[in-house]
């Protein structure tokens, strides 16, 4: 298959990228690992006429720690991500998420940015992102603003990213003595999207009772889907297998799939209520690990 | 040492490990146009108007061609003559073909999303697709025919203009009493079953090369059988066949569907004619989804009679074939299917019915296992469906009507395809799934079963049991010749895509010879080496080739002992050959070369032709036991346990055998779990990449255990039965039943295949809890 | 139609398999077409539309890519090694002879890619479990084998890896 013509503009400094995102305007798409770009303009489902290159951009391929955040650059791939220590030891459900993203060789050039800014329901780590309470730095031709991962998804390939912006880095609050987060995502085989996939995210004071909890689900409707039934269903009771079982089907309840070829609407929602039970499950570990307390 | 048994590694290895072989794309002739081809995008309609200004002004574009461009020469094209039943057959059975096939491009309507409706030709693969995307095609639409129910209904009037119905094609075979079977049972059981929509998918996809600036008009495709498509070539062009060369390059996968004429490979020699320019056409994965055949897609409605204590007596079957838009293959694949329904067991009596219906679906035809997957799916579950309604167990029901060694050969009272009298030719299938059950603990894992019930796992058990007719004819021809560098080639007519011919015929050769496997070449695939052969198909090179290369090398032998005899002044009945030299028995070192007995000085080349004519088909066969685990809530599918005990007769060489039988395992496990081409009701295709249409990958596989059997077959020379099919046929099968005792609930009955998780986990749902 | 089409072509020099490869190359030419056509490495294949197949695995300064999923000018400057670069003269990469002692390849077409997916895969676990090889290998699609021998191979040469400190890119 054979892409369209296009424009190529490699961008030296992120400063040019914004200029020339803003000289192109709507023409012009940002390329960055062109896992999901390229396949669609070789099927001639995308023709931008003009890309801005950024995959060049060292500044956005390094993986930084502050006190309290992990500040992942939005041209890190999910290899890097995945291999990453500092992101296994303060934002491990970042690692569950990359891990189980298109393949091996898919993930040595897909970057996290581009999953997270791509506004696809379908992708993994919008919801893990919006469960551990991550933000997104977007700049653009006004200088750069942050945005909650939570308030960053809109609607179905609508996200608060503007034409004229690039999402410049993600900064996920560190997982710190009491907190716990993972994700868990169940597809048919290696590469396929979810058939339905959960993130969570809970603290807990004492370590047996639950005090903040967040649940976001994957392919579940338009947008990473919060299960806020899930969550105060959660919160302030003491921890055993059956709450995480209760609030997997509270979750599931939130959830708006369609039927396709990966099941009916039920079945998804039934697969929805296990990872989400599996999710709470593997986060609560973590917070009882409590690693870095 | 003997190199025929034993394992020796593939002599194909190494130019493909470093990337030197050459598949059909990377074929490289200066001058050459590309060709993009666009498809019908509509299930079904007649065609307006096409406008290819545009596309034929596009950059780099050189023509545009649409049915018109091409006049009488746009087909119907020809199929080989292989396909329709043989007169022998017909005498036989109650038999109605219709052959429908298709033209090089859309001739004013369309029948099936992809079908060829123009052809761009440009100085390169993007122009050609930049021009392909500049063509514009007004279509009337007309109501698709996407089932057989509509196909029946004739649902927009039928398929075919001029034909009453939409029926392709029908048969009845008929074997003993069977209504006097089913008045005298004790039970009759009954089932519909399923075998999805699923293709062959090759890694690398089809491509055809036509050069008409050489002497003699050169094509080169990736098929499967290239003589076929000569002869089709030369039908088409009105040539004799000696006029044109057709040429299998290194062929990156078959599975059946390269086998066929397809409308590309007329279309692109017959630009390349048009225009003087060599022509090439590469095939995109979403081409090969949408426009190469599509495969299985049976229903079948089945009852078993039985006697009381568990003896089958007779079968009915009645199925339908949903066959796309052309009947390509006519009664190939549903005859096969017919011909091995009863497979292992005795079966007294027999009624088998089948009718298929055109659709505006891609073409139906053969991928590995050609219509025996889709007998042995429903004959097995028919018979777990028994085994729980006699309250038997599916395995003692099965030993208890398998045909043993004592009984062969057995007649199963029905003609094979060939029209020759289906005779199963030795074997023990009694013994076969007796040792599977041994190999597989089944005592193990029916005790494991039982301690997970109370945690809430699902552990099941399945059987399939099945045989596989191979090596059918026509006669396939072998030249051993004795090369003036004392090396030994072996031409051939039928290619390879991935096999290892060269491997198992060097053996053979080296053997017959006595000269070391590497100074064997062998040549394959090219009309101009060897003008006659039909094609690497059914599971017949091994038996019917195999077999022409080892008279063919006995034969040289005795020539090159001739000569020898001649040099060193002694009979030919007291020297031999062994590594490369010719000996005298007890003396050694009175020897000459091999190189010595091709000197052009001392006399003509030494060369041995040999055909080999099979007479009928030889049976291979097996046992296939699954394991698996069902997840409660996904439904998903874990295979603990994949055991296979195989029978192909000799083998000639171990590695390649296994490697074709876990290899066909795999197809065999993704026809059972994931594989399926969906249309939708608008007729397009809902499954048109990989994405969609999973293919087993590594993380999906198990590893299975095979074993073997040895029975010689003694229809031919080597005593061996083919081995290339065998192991699609009984995944669906097999897997179907394991997964049914997992769900172990009254009423589950599995009815289909593919099984998908959330087709799993709706039986899970459904039913009540077995006591 | 398009003039500028001529125009709108860079120059790329790009290093593969030890050499530097230089060529004037639209932009939206891949990875995958440049390297057979311009490079004249043919040993990479191209088996499906939708970055799901691997055939067309390279390495990329050392990493498996799947070459139809670049743009040549995305790889200006880089290092790529493809099938044909890895054999010492006569004697096989280590992947190589596993793969043939393990009679991990039947047609071949998709052998290039599972061949460089091994590689980088024994490069960043070389003693991997065979879980691991399944998931190291699960971005590439065999239609023949199924899989068992590719395994085999791979587990095969990492323990020659082991033994020999051979098979590092």
């Amino acid at each position: 298959m054979y892409p369209p013509r296009f424009k190529y503009v490699p961008a030296r400094s992120l400063e040019e990228a914004v200029d020339e995102l803003a000289n192109y305007g709507y023409e012009a798409k940002v390329l960055a690992g062109g896992q999901s770009l390229i396949p669609m303009m070789k099927l001639r489902l995308a023709s931008p006429s003009v890309l801005i290159d950024i995959s060049r951009l060292e500044s956005l391929a390094t993986i930084s720690e502050t006190a309290q955040e992990v500040r992942i650059g939005a041209m890190v791939t999910e290899s890097a991500l995945e291999r990453s220590p500092v992101v296994a030891g303060w934002a491990p459900a970042l690692i569950d998420t990359s891990r189980v993203i298109a393949d091996p060789l898919v993930r040595n050039l897909a970057t996290v940015g581009g999953n997270a800014a791509h506004g696809d329901p379908a992708n993994d780590h919008p919801a893990t992102l919006a469960a551990t309470g991550a933000s997104f730095t977007l700049l653009g031709p006004d200088g750069s603003r942050t945005v909650p991962a939570g308030d960053f998804f809109e609607d179905i390939f609508t996200t608060a990213l503007e034409p004229d912006e690039i999402m410049t880095e993600i900064a996920v609050p560190k997982q710190k003595a009491g907190t716990g987060s993972a994700y868990i995502k169940y597809e048919r085989q290696v590469g396929d999207y979810a058939i339905a996939g959960a993130a969570a995210y809970l603290k807990s004071d004492d370590s047996s009772t639950v005090g903040d909890a967040r649940i976001y689900l994957t392919n579940l409707g338009p947008i990473p889907v919060r299960a806020t039934d899930a969550e105060s269903l959660l919160e302030g009771q003491t921890v055993s297998r059956r709450l995480f079982k209760e609030a997997g089907s509270a979750a599931a309840c939130a959830a708006q799939p369609w039927s396709d070829m990966r099941g009916s609407s039920e079945y998804r929602r039934r697969v929805a209520a296990m990872v989400t039970g599996q999710a709470l499950e593997k986060a609560w570990t973590r917070v009882r690990k409590g690693r870095h307390g | 040492m003997k190199l025929t048994g034993t394992s020796v590694r593939r002599v194909e290895d190494r130019a493909i490990l470093c990337g030197s072989t050459r598949y059909l794309d990377d074929i490289r002739i200066p001058g050459t146009l590309h060709c993009a081809i666009v498809r019908s995008q509509l299930a079904r309609g007649r065609l307006a108007s096409i406008d290819v200004s545009e596309a034929a002004s596009a950059a780099g574009v050189v023509r545009v061609f649409t049915a018109s461009d091409l006049g009488p020469s746009n087909g119907p094209i020809p199929q080989p003559t292989w396909f329709p039943a043989p007169e022998g057959l017909r005498k036989h059975i109650e038999v109605m073909t219709r052959p429908e096939y298709a033209h090089l491009l859309a001739p004013g309507r369309v029948r099936y999303v992809g079908e060829p409706v123009a052809a761009v030709l440009a100085t390169s693969p993007y122009a050609a697709a930049d021009g392909a995307r500049e063509v514009y095609v007004d279509y009337e639409p007309q109501d698709p025919v996407v089932n057989i129910e509509q196909s029946r209904a004739l649902r927009g009037g039928p398929l075919n203009d001029g034909r009453p119905d939409n029926l392709a094609a029908r048969f009845v075979v008929r074997k003993g009493d069977v209504d006097f079977a089913f008045a005298r049972a004790d039970h009759v059981v009954s089932g519909t079953f399923r075998t999805g929509r699923q293709t062959g998918t090759p890694i690398e996809p089809r491509g055809v090369l036509a050069d008409p600036t050489r002497p003699v008009f050169t094509v080169w495709s990736s098929n499967q059988a290239p003589h076929w498509l000569r002869d089709a070539l030369a039908t088409y062009f009105g040539l004799d066949p000696a006029d044109i060369r057709v040429v299998a390059p290194d062929v990156g996968g078959g599975f059946g569907i390269k086998s066929m004429v397809y409308p590309e490979e007329l279309l692109i020699p017959g630009l390349a004619r048009l225009t003087g320019a060599p022509v090439k056409w590469v095939e995109t994965r979403t081409e090969n989804f949408l426009a190469a055949v599509h495969a299985r897609d049976q229903r079948h409605s089945i009852e078993l009679a039985l006697a009381g204590d568990g003896r089958f007596l007779g079968l009915r079957d009645t199925f339908t074939t949903d066959a796309g838009a052309s009947n390509l293959e006519s009664l190939v694949v549903p005859y096969n299917t017919a011909a091995h329904l009863q497979g292992t067991y005795r079966i007294p009596a027999a009624l088998i019915v089948h009718e298929s219906y055109l659709t505006n679906k891609a073409p139906l035809s053969a991928y590995r296992g050609a219509g025996r997957p889709e007998a042995v799916f429903p004959v097995e579950r028919i018979i777990d469906v028994a085994a729980r309604e006699l309250g038997i167990d599916p395995a003692a029901l099965r030993q208890k009507n398998l045909i043993t060694g004592d009984e062969m050969p057995y007649q199963a009272g029905i003609r094979y395809r060939d029209g020759t009298p289906l005779s199963l030719d030795g074997g023990d299938y009694r013994a076969v799934f007796d040792e599977a059950l041994r190999r597989a603990d089944v005592k193990y894992w029916r005790e494991e079963q039982s301690r997970g019930r109370p945690e809430g796992r699902l552990l099941g058990i399945g059987y399939a049991n099945y045989i596989e007719g191979t090596g059918i004819g026509p006669t396939e021809k072998a030249i051993a010749a004795l090369e003036p560098d004392g090396t030994v080639s072996i031409t051939v007519a039928l290619p390879s895509q991935g096999q290892g011919h060269a491997t198992m015929l060097g053996q053979l050769t080296a053997d017959g010879l006595g000269v070391p496997l590497e100074s064997v070449q062998v040549r394959q695939g090219d009309t101009a080496l060897l003008p006659t052969g039909a094609g690497t198909i059914a599971s017949r090179t091994a038996v019917v080739v195999g077999s022409a290369v080892s008279v063919a090398s006995a034969e040289l032998r005795l020539q090159v002992l001739d000569r020898a005899a001649g040099l060193l002044e002694v009979d030919p009945d007291d020297l031999t050959i062994r590594d490369g030299r010719v000996s005298v028995i007890g003396a050694p070192a009175r020897s000459v070369p091999l190189v010595d007995c091709a000197d052009p000085d001392i006399g003509p080349p030494l060369t041995a032709t040999a055909g080999f004519d099979p007479g009928r088909v030889t049976f291979a066969y097996g046992a296939h036991i699954a394991v698996v685990e069902v997840h409660p809530v996904t439904g998903h599918v874990s295979i603990l346990k994949y055991v296979v005990v195989h029978d192909c007769g000799k083998l000639i060489n171990p590695m390649i055998v296994d490697g074709q039988v876990v290899g066909g395992i795999a197809q065999g496990i993704g026809a059972a779990l994931s594989e399926e081409l969906l249309y939708d009701e608008s007729g397009q295709l809902a499954t048109a990449s990989f994405l969609d249409y999973q293919i087993p990958r590594s993380t999906d596989m198990p590893s299975p255990e095979v074993y073997h059997f040895e029975t010689p077959s003694e229809l031919n020379p080597l005593g061996v039965r083919g081995v290339g099919e065998a192991g699609t046929i009984g995944p669906p099968a097999a897997l179907a039943g394991a997964i049914e005792d997992a769900i172990g609930k009254a009423g589950v009955i599995i009815d289909r295949c593919p099984m998908p998780p959330s087709y799993i986990a709706g039986l899970i749902d459904s039913g009540v809890a077995d006591t | 139609m398009d003039e500028s089409a001529a125009t709108d072509r860079l120059d790329v020099s790009i290093s593969v398999n030890g050499e530097t490869v230089t060529a004037s190359v639209e932009p939206r030419l891949l990875l995958a077409h440049f390297l057979r056509e311009e490079a004249h490495l043919a040993g990479v294949r191209i088996g499906c539309d939708t970055t799901s197949c691997g055939a067309c695995a390279v390495l990329l300064d050392g990493r498996a890519a799947k070459s139809c999923t670049l743009f040549t000018v995305q790889v200006a400057d880089r290092t790529v090694t493809t099938i044909e670069g890895i054999a010492d003269d006569d004697r096989l990469h280590p992947v190589q002879a596993a793969f043939r002692e393990e009679h991990a390849l039947q047609c071949g077409f998709c052998t290039s890619g599972f061949v460089m997916a091994t590689i980088e895969l024994l490069e960043r676990n070389p003693e991997p479990d065979e879980r691991e090889v399944r998931e190291g290998l699960s971005g590439n699609l065999c239609r023949c084998t199924g899989y068992v021998n590719i395994v085999a191979a791979a587990l095969r040469a990492a323990n020659k890896v082991g033994r020999t400190g051979k098979g590092r890119m």
